[in-house]
């Protein structure tokens, strides 16, 4: 009997997320890329606020944030490719999902550092300048807190169900798939693309073992 | 007497680089923009050894020790004769507002905020526009030349590098007669940027595969950001290697 309603809940609860799904994207659908960035980057900010533990560097939490709220806006394949770069042709399919493993550990490592920053900011978008069919956009916004206001850009394409995703972004004019390209294509020139993915595991395994 | 000696000195460093970029073997695998990798690779591990040791416990203990009003005072004082110094680069730049603005902000905090200690401008939304003379010359068509990694100093470039002298030889703090009170703000500037600099640090040692490609590759992104005002052209297209083999006539 428990575990019928357990069940029943589980049902009811799916639904409902279905429900908010198909919802959001019906709203997403013809969102400009400014309002998409305000939307999603907005929400995030707000959860992070929300939680303590993601302040204090949580990393399951911050995972789990990530994987609910980040990915699902973000062409992590894209990503990865352009920063591997020419040597991406050459991996196999399960060599291209370790490097998409891996180095989504890497930057949610080397991020969730940052995120134990945040307390007032809030995100200024910049107007967009953009002609309304444009399938990929340069979004610009600011953070604005304490100090200096920082300079965070996006770049986000439109994807085929009509929805916005950002696959580069910069803090300060660095941009980050351009920042990783010659650490990526330096090691792959040396010791191919499982010498990257080598050089990813043990870089992630020294992030895990100084956070503790 | 001091700022002579201080001026031949970087003309001689300045030349001692020229010389070694000509002397330099780039290999094969050169990256363009680093003829120097060799010679800067090593300054950098000279740099990382001394920031670990000396530079990094300083400024870490200063952030822990002196309350964060203090340190906000000091960095807002140091902002303030720095926005001097922006005030004539934007001028140079020929960049009216930016001038008219970094002019008020000086004003208004050195008036109202008491020396700079406290940044009123920026309450009364007068923003930072934050120039050098390397940003000048680089507004005027100057190229960054070879990235260089100087001692102490840490990444930058020959341009950068050249036209540091001036830069100096504006700098109010360097040029405060009274000795004691010159080397103690000279000192507790760098200890204040450091401190200001510790998260950015702690964050490139972990996101880094390559720390020395990555600092140079950041640093370089950066500094053209700035001379562009933080909307500089796209250098080239972001090809997508993944999309590539699946769809090759889609459009």
């Amino acid at each position: 009997m428990d575990r019928f309603l357990s069940r029943r809940t589980f049902f009811a609860g799916a639904l409902g997320l279905v429900c908010a799904l198909g919802l959001s994207i019906a709203q997403a659908a013809d969102e400009p890329a400014d309002v998409f960035i305000k939307r999603v980057s907005s929400d995030i900010l707000d959860a992070i606020k929300a939680d303590k533990s993601i302040r204090t560097g949580d990393v399951n939490k911050i995972t789990l944030l990530v994987d609910q709220r980040v990915m699902p806006h973000v062409d992590f394949l894209r990503m990865t490719a352009s920063a591997v770069g020419p040597g991406w042709r050459q991996a196999t399919p399960e060599q291209q999902k370790r490097l998409q493993e891996e180095f989504k550990v890497l930057l949610v490592r080397t991020y969730s550092g940052a995120l134990g920053q945040v307390s007032d900011q809030t995100i200024s978008v910049k107007p967009l300048r953009a002609a309304e069919d444009d399938k990929q956009v340069l979004v610009r916004t600011e953070v604005r807190g304490k100090g200096d206001p920082i300079q965070l850009d996006y770049r986000v394409e439109k994807a085929t169900d009509g929805s916005w995703k950002v696959y580069n972004m910069n803090v300060m004019g660095v941009w980050l798939v351009e920042n990783y390209k010659t650490q990526f294509a330096q090691e792959i020139n040396a010791k191919g693309v499982d010498g990257l993915i080598l050089s990813l595991v043990d870089r992630n395994k020294a992030n895990a073992r100084a956070a503790k | 007497m001091p700022m002579a000696c201080l001026h031949r000195r970087w003309r001689v460093g300045v030349l001692a680089l020229a010389m070694l970029t000509a002397g330099c073997a780039s290999g094969p695998n050169a990256n363009p923009k680093d003829p120097l990798e060799p010679m800067n690779r090593s300054i950098s591990r000279f740099n990382d050894a001394l920031d670990e040791n000396v530079l990094k416990p300083v400024a870490t203990s200063y952030q822990d020790v002196t309350p964060e009003l203090v340190q906000k005072g000091v960095r807002n004082v140091f902002n303030n004769l720095s926005d001097i110094w922006s005030t004539v680069n934007n001028g140079l730049q020929l960049k009216g507002r930016d001038t008219a603005e970094s002019l008020m902000r000086s004003v208004v905090n050195t008036v109202f905020g008491i020396y700079g200690i406290f940044d009123v401008a920026t309450a009364i939304g007068l923003e930072r526009h934050p120039e050098d003379f390397g940003q000048t010359l680089g507004v005027w068509g100057v190229p960054n030349g070879p990235y260089v990694v100087l001692p102490l100093f840490g990444p930058s470039t020959l341009r950068d590098t050249a036209s540091m002298p001036v830069d100096t030889s504006a700098d109010i703090v360097r040029n405060l007669d009274q000795v004691p009170t010159r080397n103690t703000a000279m000192t507790l500037r760098v200890v204040d940027k450091r401190a200001s600099l510790l998260n950015a640090t702690h964050l490139l040692s972990d996101a880094a595969i390559d720390k020395y490609s990555f600092t140079r590759d950041a640093y370089l992104q950066y500094r053209r950001n700035q001379i562009y005002d933080g909307n500089p052209p796209d250098e080239d297209d972001l090809v997508d290697p993944s999309a590539e083999p699946t769809a090759p006539s889609a459009k």
